[in-house]
């Protein structure tokens, strides 16, 4: 087969290198438009896991590789005048123009054909020349955009501004630096790639780039300010520049990885194909991997016919597709995470450490352990006593919390009495008509203070007191739920408007005056019953479009009156029933709120007005927020995975700074570990308290 | 995790005579469902009048649209196809319901495609107001589809894919219930395509795949070659499946010939 690559980066040439061992001979071009000497970037990092691979693919371009790389094992944080090591993350990096020339030679010596500084202006012509087209040419691919249509690549700028310079400071480790400026905080993301020299990634938010000014800077002067800013830790090395400029990463995906132009096949590989966010330090090892792959899908199906290069294509898109989708939601979460990292600068070090390791999802509280126990021992000692200096803790989980006078055992929170350490009562309604359902539970009257008082046996004993609003009067959840029961069977309801939920809901009535007195006093009334029957925590519903959350979002508050439009009008409500309710509670009951922190839908609550919500709440005398999401319309957008509210949580309880509760399919204790110690929340709603074991896995952890 | 078959109401050719005894046979083999898609712009037999022929020649195996695509009918058309197949068969009916893939399908049908999701939430809202009987099943892979799923269904109808993606999916189904306060866990059905047989049985089931979906341009190639082929790899598919907790996987034909179901039960059996 002939074929011809256009890009000579480390996919392409190892694409090239692999073609030409394999045991059909190929006839291999390689096309680069730059020079072969022309260096971009500094050094790349690969893992272990992609050596082993290089190790297989290619034994002596690996032998050259190992030969020249800088190794490490430990991660610094440099953070508030301390520096935390963490151990155990086996790594290596090499220069990239060392790369791309171990490369060459070996391209060379396969007989691989490379042509530099050759320009493509028609890929059509190309492909009429060619059995199978690479586009290996980058995150502005020429070869892709021939086929755009059947690509349909879409590039979106991601995370904060950066720029990619060099230093002869050689760190011994992966390094992250995190600086205050004047202008806000800048990070620096550096780790040494030979014995000379080091990369040193600097990056902030878009808005502290402009504020530092450095939008309008000279190259002269931006290496400049670095080197002021990051002069502690440069110590007198210099910043070095290699047509270094600031730039937002491009966020490449594309639909289809192969096409068809001029009845030649198209394919790409590494960043012509897909990109992730240089923070999880991926681009090359994916690029050399899809090689790998693409070269294995030509082992399997043979080359000698448009059918087999078809069947190897597909083969070679389903293979290293979801690998890569993969790293690009990992890659997601670790771009969002820097780029709020600002957020994060009252938490303790050791904190600060772990929420920054934890980042991307793909590393939990048992994993880290695994690398580094005596790191994860000295984060859980700093978690469960505020100190550094003792041997042994628990794990977070089971660590114990206190509000105000309630101490809860542990930190997992339940709906049955057994090992949570806060048993949480399901919504609970402060007057017949904000019901659910028809057996949905209330506390308006005696007789419910009994029942209540009955189920507290044992534990901690939190209510959830809320409204139905606009979603009550339906029928039991059992087949369904938001289904509204019979007309005979339908009681009035009421919201913030006159809108009805979902399909077939009843349109409820515009709150009164009166009303928002009457259903403020049954909120207060419910609380005193709750603090009757001993509840140690009394928590209100401002979420999931129930009555308190139909105020919040401009979704369902039309209201032209002081309690609607601006969000402070459409908190108006919701914070009279808080501060009425706290007045009414002893000083020693903790008060929570459930809070709706975004609607996940087109013009409703974004995660920057919950965060602004939840401070409001804590000003009003809330102790923990219960950090939800959507529900407030019936078609909305969630993102289903495990741990989905993870991030909405820490937005709000570091940028509101107060106590955060947690759901979001936590299915493990390990899950919930990772959360606390990160302080991603504070208490978690534990999926699996009706299984021993897990909770069992847990403990011995 | 009981496996199913498909019905070959959408494989070119299929007679009425070929349905009711491959249906005759999925009754009297190791299948626990046998199932149905929907696709009105193609070679077809309608799903409801499918499976209501299968229901007459039938009187075990339970049968189910996996899925029909529900807002190309008007609610209470829908809901009385529904309980028609649910009588027929004595209750032996899992009604899959999701928004399909093709445009061409709302077009030919009058149906605003633009207000999809929003009609098939109006639908299951419909039957479950009027207390439909049967088990209701919603499948799609958006955020929008598993909160529809969860809101109103018994459980949820996977695509199709590698068990990595159906676990995936499974995941984002039990976040889901969770998050609607649904009581218990989601039912979870999945399905795959298979041919088995000589070159040119295996080439017509991989050529009917590329037809049936040529509209998804070069993700057809992906499926086709996705088609499960030996017997080994229905067995590799069948146990990752199961690892990954489905409780239903139905095994669709690709070839009209009745064969195809006695050589999967040999398979399975």
């Amino acid at each position: 087969m002939k074929v011809t690559i256009v890009g000579a980066g480390p996919a392409g040439l190892y694409l090239g290198i692999l073609l030409a061992k394999a045991e059909q001979p190929h006839q291999i071009a390689v096309l680069e438009r730059n020079p072969a000497d022309a260096t971009f970037g500094w050094g790349v990092v690969f893992s272990d896991e992609t050596l082993s691979a290089l190790r297989d693919a290619d034994y002596a371009s690996y032998l050259d590789i190992t030969d020249t790389f800088a190794r490490w094992d430990a991660i610094d944080i440099s953070y508030r005048d301390t520096v935390l090591r963490s151990r155990g993350h086996a790594f290596s990096a090499i220069a990239r123009q060392q790369l791309l020339a171990i490369l060459q030679r070996r391209a060379a010596e396969l007989g691989v054909e490379q042509r530099f500084g050759t320009e493509i202006e028609d890929v059509a012509a190309l492909c009429a020349e060619t059995d199978l087209l690479v586009g290996a040419d980058g995150v502005r691919s020429v070869v892709r955009q021939a086929a755009d249509e059947t690509f349909r690549p879409t590039i979106t700028p991601q995370g904060g501004t950066y720029i990619w310079y060099g230093t002869d400071l050689v760190f011994d480790a992966f390094r992250f630096i995190f600086e205050e400026s004047e202008h806000g905080l800048f990070q620096v993301h550096g780790y040494p790639f030979d014995e000379h020299a080091s990369t040193f990634i600097v990056e902030c938010p878009e808005s502290t780039w402009r504020k530092a000014g450095l939008d309008q800077m000279s190259d002269a002067d931006s290496i400049a300010f670095c080197e002021r800013l990051f002069a502690a830790e440069l110590g007198g090395h210099r910043l070095m520049s290699n047509k270094s400029s600031w730039l937002r990463f491009p966020l490449v995906r594309n639909r289809s990885w192969h096409a068809t132009v001029a009845d030649t096949p198209v394919v790409l590989l590494g960043d012509a194909a897909h990109t992730a966010h240089f923070t999880i330090g991926s681009g090359t090892k994916l690029a050399m991997e899809d090689a790998v792959a693409l070269a294995a899908a030509f082992v399997r199906h043979g080359s000698d016919s448009p059918t087999a290069i078809q069947a190897a294509l597909v083969h070679y898109e389903r293979e290293r597709k979801p690998v890569v989708e993969r790293f690009q939601q990992a890659a997601s979460d670790s771009a969002e995470y820097f780029a709020r990292v600002g957020q994060h600068t009252h938490l303790s070090p050791p904190q600060f450490a772990f929420n920054l390791l934890t980042r991307s999802g793909r590393i939990s509280h048992a994993n880290l352990a695994q690398r580094d126990a005596d790191f994860v021992r000295g984060v859980d000692v700093w978690f469960a006593t505020g100190a550094t200096d003792r041997a042994v803790a628990t794990p977070p989980a089971f660590t114990p919390l206190t509000l105000r006078g309630l101490r809860l055992a542990n930190r997992m929170v339940g709906t049955a009495p057994g090992d949570a350490g806060l048993v949480l009562t399901p919504l609970t309604a402060v007057t017949p008509g904000g019901r659910v359902s028809p057996d949905s539970p209330t506390l308006c009257a005696d007789t419910d203070v009994a029942r209540l008082r009955a189920a507290n046996a044992k534990g901690a004993l939190g209510v959830l007191l809320g409204h139905a609003g606009r979603r009550g009067a339906t029928r039991p959840p059992e087949r369904g739920v938001d289904v509204p029961l019979p007309e005979a069977e339908a009681w009035p309801l009421l919201a913030a408007s006159a809108l009805p939920f979902g399909p077939g809901s009843q349109t409820p009535r515009a709150m009164t005056d009166v009303a928002l007195a009457e259903v403020r006093d049954a909120f207060v009334a419910a609380a005193g019953r709750a603090v009757e029957a001993g509840c140690g925590l009394v928590m209100l519903d401002c979420g999931y479009g129930y009555l308190l959350a139909s105020f919040l979002s401009p979704l369902t508050n039309h209201r032209d009156d002081d309690y609607g439009g601006t969000l402070d009008n459409r908190l108006r409500f919701p914070l009279e029933v808080i501060g009425a309710v706290r007045t009414a509670l002893p000083d020693d009951c903790p008060l929570g709120v459930r809070l709706t922190v975004t609607d996940w839908a087109r013009g409703g609550l974004t995660p920057d007005d919950g965060v602004t919500a939840a401070r409001a709440c804590a000003e009003a005398g809330v102790d923990l927020v219960h950090v939800v999401a959507g529900q407030t319309v019936a078609e909305s957008t969630p993102e289903y995975r495990r741990g989905y509210l993870n991030t909405l949580s820490d937005q709000v309880r570091n940028g509101a700074r107060v106590p955060t509760m947690v759901g979001g399919h936590l299915t493990t204790v390990d899950a919930i570990n990772t959360v606390l110690a990160a302080g991603r929340a504070d208490l978690c709603v534990a999926e699996f308290l009706h299984d021993p074991a897990a909770l069992t896995a847990g403990r011995a952890a | 995790m009981e496996i199913g078959v498909g019905l070959p109401n959408t494989t070119p050719g299929a007679t009425g005579a070929l349905l009711t005894e491959w249906a005759r046979r999925a009754d009297a083999g190791p299948f626990g469902s046998l199932a149905v898609l929907d696709r009105p712009v193609y070679d077809s037999v309608e799903p409801f009048a499918a499976l209501s022929a299968a229901a007459a020649v039938t009187e075990r195996v339970q049968l189910a649209t996996m899925i029909a695509i529900g807002p190309l009918r008007p609610a209470a058309v829908l809901a009385k196809q529904a309980e028609a197949v649910h009588r027929l068969a004595d209750g032996r009916f899992t009604l899959g319901l999701g928004i399909g893939a093709r445009r061409d399908d709302y077009t030919a049908s009058g149906t605003d495609h633009t207000r999809r999701g929003a009609l098939l939430s109006e639908q299951l809202a419909h039957l479950r107001g009027n207390d439909y009987p049967g088990e209701v099943l919603v499948g799609g892979n958006s955020g929008p589809a598993f909160a529809r799923m969860a809101r109103y269904a018994d459980g949820y109808a996977h695509g199709g894919g590698p068990p990595r993606a159906f676990a995936s999916a499974a995941t984002k189904a039990h976040a889901a219930w969770r998050d609607l306060g649904r009581p218990g866990t989601p039912r979870l059905w999945a399905q795959g395509y298979f041919a088995l047989g000589d070159d040119d049985t295996v080439q017509a089931g991989r050529d009917y795949l590329r037809d049936y979906y040529a509209f998804t341009g070069p993700f057809a190639e992906t499926i086709a070659s996705a088609n499960l082929t030996t017997g080994r790899a229905i067995k590799d598919f069948v146990r990752g499946y199961a690892a990954e907790g489905c409780d239903m996987l139905v095994l669709l034909p690709t070839v009209s010939a009745v064969d195809q179901i006695d050589r999967l039960a040999e398979v399975i059996g």
